[in-house]
C-alpha cells in the first residue's frame, strides 16, 4: 500500500482522478470544481444517428481523458498513459507502479466493477478509478464517486481494464509525471486558459450539434418525439437523457453547478467579480436542467404525455440554450489578460 | 439550487454510497452535500430497467418461437447490443446479425460458440441448449 493515499470523493470520476492525483503529488490548492474548469470539462454534444443503450448518444461534459489532460498541462505536470493489447503486460506494468508507489488512474467498464450494485452495471466504458494498491488477493481502489475505498479481485479489475464496445478502455492507465511545486501564478494562468477554451467548445465549434447549439438540436428533437416515437420509446429516450445528465456520481444538473462553483473560485483567484455574476448564470443553467428533468420525468413515469408537454420540455431546452449562451458570451467579452 | 433542498429520496445508491451535490449555502456560496438519491433520477433508471427485462423476455419468446438463436437471448440478458457483442467476440457486426439466425446459428463452429460463450460468460452447453 502506498503512504498516505488519501481518498477524496467528488461528483465526477474524472475529476475526482484529476483532483486526488495531483493532491497526492503536493499540489494542495487543487479541488474538484479547479479541476474541472482548466480542464475545460463543460460541454454538450448531441450526436445524431448514434444510439447508445438503444437510447439518444448525449453528453453533458467533454471527451474522456481531456479533463485529466488539460488540467495537468495547464499546470505544468506531465502525463504518462499507457494501453495495451496484452492483459498481461497491462496488469505486471500497473503492478510495477503500486510497487514504485505511484497511484493509478484507469478507465474502466463499469459491466465489471463487482462493487458497483447491479442496477448500474451497464456498458459505460468511460468510468475512471484510482488503483493504490494490491494486498494478497485484491487490488485497493479509490474510486472517486464513492464515500469511501473499495477493493477489486484480479480477475475483475482485468476484465474492467479490457471491457469491449463502444470507448474499451484497452488497459487503458494513466499518472502525472514530473509535478513540481505548486505555483498560484500557473494555476491563475490555468484558470484563464481554462475558460478560454471552454468559450471556444461552446460557442464556436461548427456544425449544430455541439456546444451550446447542441442544446437547441436537443430541442429540436425533443418537440417532434411524441409523433415519432410514440409514448413508450420517447419515455426511454427522455429517460436516456435524465440518465446521462444525472450520470451516476453528478446529480442535480451536476456539471452545470460544479462549472458554476469553479467560476466562483476563478473570481476570488483572478479578482475579478464579474465572473461571481456569470457563476450565477450557470446555477441558473444547472436549476433549468433540473426542472427539465422533472418534466421529462412526468412524461417516462406516464403522468404526462400530450404534445404539450413535451413542448414545455423543448422551450425549457431553449431556455438552457440561450442562458448558457448568453453566458459564454459575458465570459468571452471579459478581459482576462494571459 | 440551495443546500437544504439537495434531494434525499431513497435509490439503487443504498448500502453502496451517496452523490456529491454542488449546491448554495447560506451566504450564497458553493458547497458540496451528500445525497441518498433523487426521485427522478431513480424513476429514470427504474424505467429503463423495465425495458431492458421487457426486451429479455421478448427475446426468450423468440427464441422459444424458433424466430432467432440463443445468442439474441444472452446478448439482451447480458445488456449488449450488436455492437458491443461484436467488440467482445471480435466478429464482424454483420456477423453477429446473421448469428442470431436460428439457421445460422445451428451450423456455427465449436469455435465461435466458445467465443460467444465466453463473451457471455457462460458455459458452451448452456449457449447451445438454451431453448427459451
Amino acid at each position: 500500500m502506498l503512504k498516505d493515499f488519501n481518498h477524496i470523493q467528488t461528483a465526477h470520476c474524472e475529476n475526482g482522478i484529476t483532483t486526488s492525483l495531483l493532491k497526492y503529488h503536493g499540489i494542495d490548492y487543487i479541488n474538484e470544481p479547479l479541476a474541472f474548469g482548466i480542464g475545460s470539462g463543460l460541454f454538450y454534444i448531441h450526436i445524431p444517428f448514434m444510439k447508445f443503450n438503444n437510447g439518444p448518444a448525449i453528453s453533458f461534459r467533454t471527451m474522456p481523458g481531456s479533463i485529466f489532460k488539460r488540467t495537468c498541462k495547464s499546470l505544468g505536470i506531465e502525463v504518462k498513459r499507457k494501453k495495451f493489447k496484452d492483459h498481461k503486460t497491462a496488469m505486471d506494468y500497473l503492478d510495477s507502479k503500486i510497487a514504485e508507489g505511484i497511484p493509478v488512474g484507469c478507465q474502466v467498464g463499469v459491466f465489471h466493477l463487482s462493487y458497483f450494485p447491479v442496477e448500474y452495471r451497464f456498458h459505460f466504458n468511460a468510468h475512471n478509478l484510482i488503483v493504490y494498491g494490491k494486498n494478497h488477493e485484491n487490488y485497493l481502489i479509490s474510486d472517486p464517486i464513492m464515500e469511501k475505498v473499495t477493493t477489486i479481485s484480479f480477475r475483475d479489475l482485468e476484465k474492467a481494464r479490457f471491457a469491449r464496445g463502444p470507448l474499451a478502455p484497452k488497459g487503458h492507465l494513466y499518472y502525472p509525471e514530473n509535478i513540481g511545486k505548486p505555483d498560484i501564478e500557473l494555476l491563475k494562468k490555468g484558470i484563464k486558459s481554462g475558460i478560454k477554451r471552454n468559450i471556444r467548445d461552446m460557442l464556436n465549434i461548427p456544425g449544430h450539434i455541439a456546444g451550446v447549439k447542441g442544446i437547441k438540436y436537443t430541442s429540436k428533437q425533443v418537440r417532434k418525439l411524441r409523433e415519432k416515437l410514440g409514448q413508450r420509446k420517447a419515455g426511454l429516450y427522455l429517460g436516456q437523457i435524465v440518465r446521462m445528465q444525472e450520470e451516476i456520481g453528478t446529480g442535480g444538473g451536476g456539471f452545470r453547478f460544479i462549472y458554476a462553483a469553479f467560476l466562483e473560485q476563478a473570481a476570488d483567484y483572478l479578482k475579478e467579480d464579474k465572473l461571481t455574476g456569470i457563476s450565477e448564470d450557470f446555477t441558473k443553467s444547472g436549476d433549468l436542467w433540473r426542472s427539465g428533468a422533472v418534466e421529462m420525468a412526468g412524461i417516462y413515469k406516464g403522468r404526462l404525455g400530450e404534445q404539450k408537454d413535451f413542448d414545455k420540455i423543448a422551450d425549457i431546452l431553449l431556455e438552457i440554450h440561450e442562458t448558457e449562451k448568453q453566458a459564454f458570451k459575458k465570459l468571452s467579452k471579459l478581459k482576462l489578460g494571459k | 439550487m440551495k443546500k437544504e433542498n439537495i434531494p434525499q429520496d431513497k435509490s439503487a445508491l443504498d448500502n453502496f454510497t451517496r452523490d456529491v451535490i454542488y449546491a448554495k449555502n447560506e451566504e450564497g456560496k458553493y458547497t458540496t452535500g451528500l445525497s441518498i438519491g433523487w426521485k427522478i433520477k431513480k424513476d429514470a433508471l427504474d424505467n429503463e430497467w423495465e425495458e431492458v427485462n421487457r426486451r429479455i423476455e421478448e427475446a426468450k419468446k423468440a427464441v422459444k418461437e424458433g424466430k432467432k438463436s440463443p445468442i439474441y437471448y444472452f446478448m439482451e440478458l447480458r445488456l449488449m447490443d450488436i455492437s458491443i457483442l461484436s467488440g467482445y467476440t471480435g466478429f464482424w457486426k454483420l456477423s453477429v446479425k446473421r448469428h442470431l439466425k436460428p439457421d445460422v446459428f445451428e451450423k456455427l463452429s465449436d469455435k465461435k460458440l466458445k467465443t460467444y460463450s465466453n463473451a457471455f460468460d457462460i458455459s458452451v452447453d448452456e449457449l447451445k441448449n438454451f431453448k427459451g
